[in-house]
């Protein structure tokens, strides 16, 4: 069983859907009510691809508490469509081979496990297409 | 509007206080700012604290520090803004003075962190980012500054040394300030020898976990001199503005809209320039935010700031003294205090009692508080009388 707040999040976690805005056809991740760019409130639902580059990355070392069993791990934010950009951990990946511009594949992976009953979190990494080539 | 001025100030030893409770910590910043004024009464307080709820299971934090101050039925909130909750509660304080509300407003900060663990406390700090699409895939503040650092270090080509020189000219100045946590010089070697917290970012890039209070009482201009024996120091601007939540909403993550706007709009209210100023106390939670704050700030150009602290620049003495008080880095950083210790920092220069961190001839100073990675951030210009 999961509760409402892991399941009203999968939409966006298991299948990536975004929102683009009817008017000026901005896309947000995840949907909004209003659009930030000109306040229409109709939109139209998209599905981000499941790719992306690598903008920025770090290697989390000092780790919060639900997180401390995968420490160190690397976090990255990636542009998956021009302007909509993620952010989400980074596997499968040589951590002294990243860099900005890489392109990178999102897999459906466990992300971590919620509360003291241990829930078990699935969403989105990315990796290396090399990775999943080889 | 009324002319708003501040004066009084006080804040306790900051570090790690085993002995005191978040509500001794308060009335303790706020009795010595009553006194420094000479004043025995107050008829408004704003408390700025983050999570008094998850660092010390308390929230209504307003009522139990006016309760414990002894200062009667009078109207007390707590302000949240998670790391500007200490800003943003001085521009509540101010406005409330300037509306004509109220003549005797005390603005206060407080955060008491370490009565839970490490990771607990990176958790906590973490609820300042979104929750559900940055927190939820393991990011952490240190994390969300490395990213902008990264992209800062390739676009503009500066080094780890230049990142570490930022934290080594704020403990510099640290030593100088007796109510700093660390009053201890660092060396370069050192922060770049500290264990990596997030790459690029070592342990003394980062700001400390700290237990701390500060408080300043600020009243009409007009009433300043027959309320109090102090010299008034006058708030000149007050800014406040907000950006997206998640970090990688940003088209430039270098970029601090929020401290852009926010400055530009006390510097309006200022009808001064921005070379009036003779000191600014910035927000260097990480080595990298120092930077570019005082880039989107308008201080420095684009990847300007960057050798700034190298160069000497932003040192006491340099062309323009950044964070004289030690910042965020060496003074600490008790979240919800922090933007009323720049105040008090501010006002210590402008009243030229600050020792031996006295910038000479200060006339104007500015300060800059945020939250998050920038999503808030709060400015304001004072001005000595
Ligand atoms: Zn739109």
């Amino acid at each position: 069983m999961f509760p409402a707040k892991i399941w009203r999040e999968f939409p966006q976690r298991y299948r990536l859907e975004a929102a683009k805005c009817k008017k000026c056809g901005k896309v947000f991740f995840p949907p909004r009510l209003v659009c930030n760019a000109c306040s229409h409130r109709e939109f139209e639902e998209i599905k981000l691809p499941w790719e992306g580059t690598l903008v920025s990355y770090t290697i989390i070392r000092t780790p919060p508490s639900a997180f401390s069993d995968q420490a160190p791990y690397a976090v990255g934010i990636i542009e998956t469509i021009p302007g909509l950009q993620i952010t989400c951990q980074i596997v499968d990946a040589d951590l002294d081979k990243l860099h900005i511009g890489q392109k990178l594949l999102l897999e459906f992976r466990l992300i971590q496990k919620d509360g003291k009953q241990g829930v078990l979190c699935y969403g989105y990494k990315a990796v290396p297409i090399d990775a999943h080539n080889s | 509007m009324r002319e708003v001025a501040v004066i009084g100030i006080g804040m306790t030893k900051w570090g790690e206080c085993w002995q005191k409770s978040l509500r001794d910590l308060f009335v303790e910043a706020s009795l010595r700012a009553m006194d420094d004024a000479g004043l025995s009464q107050i008829e408004s307080l704003y408390v700025g604290c983050m999570s008094g709820g998850l660092f010390n299971g308390q929230e209504h934090v307003g009522p139990l520090m006016a309760d414990y101050l002894g200062a009667g039925p009078i109207p007390a909130v707590r302000v949240e803004s998670a790391c500007a909750s200490g800003g943003v509660a001085f521009r509540q304080a101010y406005m409330e003075v300037a509306s004509g509300m109220s003549d005797i407003v005390l603005a206060g900060g407080v955060e008491k962190m370490t009565d839970v663990d490490g990771s607990e406390a990176t958790y906590a700090l973490g609820t300042a980012a979104d929750q559900e699409y940055e927190s939820f895939h393991g990011i952490t503040f240190p994390g969300l500054y490395a990213l902008i650092a990264k992209v800062y270090m390739k676009k503009y080509g500066i080094t780890n040394q230049d990142l570490a020189s930022v934290a080594v000219k704020n403990h510099a100045h640290g030593v100088k300030n007796p109510n700093a946590q660390f009053q201890r010089a660092i060396t370069v070697e050192e922060v770049l020898q500290s264990s990596m917290v997030a790459d690029p970012l070592h342990l003394l890039d980062c700001s400390p976990i700290t237990d701390g209070a500060a408080a300043v009482i600020l009243c009409p201009m007009e009433k300043a001199k027959s309320l109090s024996k102090k010299k008034p120091v006058k708030i000149l601007g007050s800014g406040h503005a907000t950006d997206s939540i998640a970090l990688h909403d940003r088209k430039q993550l270098e970029v601090f809209a929020s401290a852009t706007i926010a400055a530009k709009k006390a510097f309006s209210q200022a009808k001064i320039g921005i070379e009036s100023v003779n000191l600014v106390e910035v927000h260097d939670c990480f080595s990298i935010a120092e930077i570019c704050a005082l880039e989107s700030m308008g201080f420095f150009a684009p990847g300007q700031a960057g050798k700034a602290a190298s160069q000497g620049l932003t040192a006491l003495g340099g062309k323009l003294p950044v964070n004289v008080s030690g910042g965020l880095k060496s003074k600490g950083h008790p979240v919800g205090a922090t933007g009323i210790a720049q105040i008090i920092e501010l006002v210590e220069q402008l009243r030229g009692e600050a020792g031996q961190r006295q910038v000479a001839n200060a006339r104007i100073g500015l300060a800059q508080n945020m939250g998050g990675t920038a999503a808030s951030s709060v400015v304001h210009i004072l001005e000595a009388c």
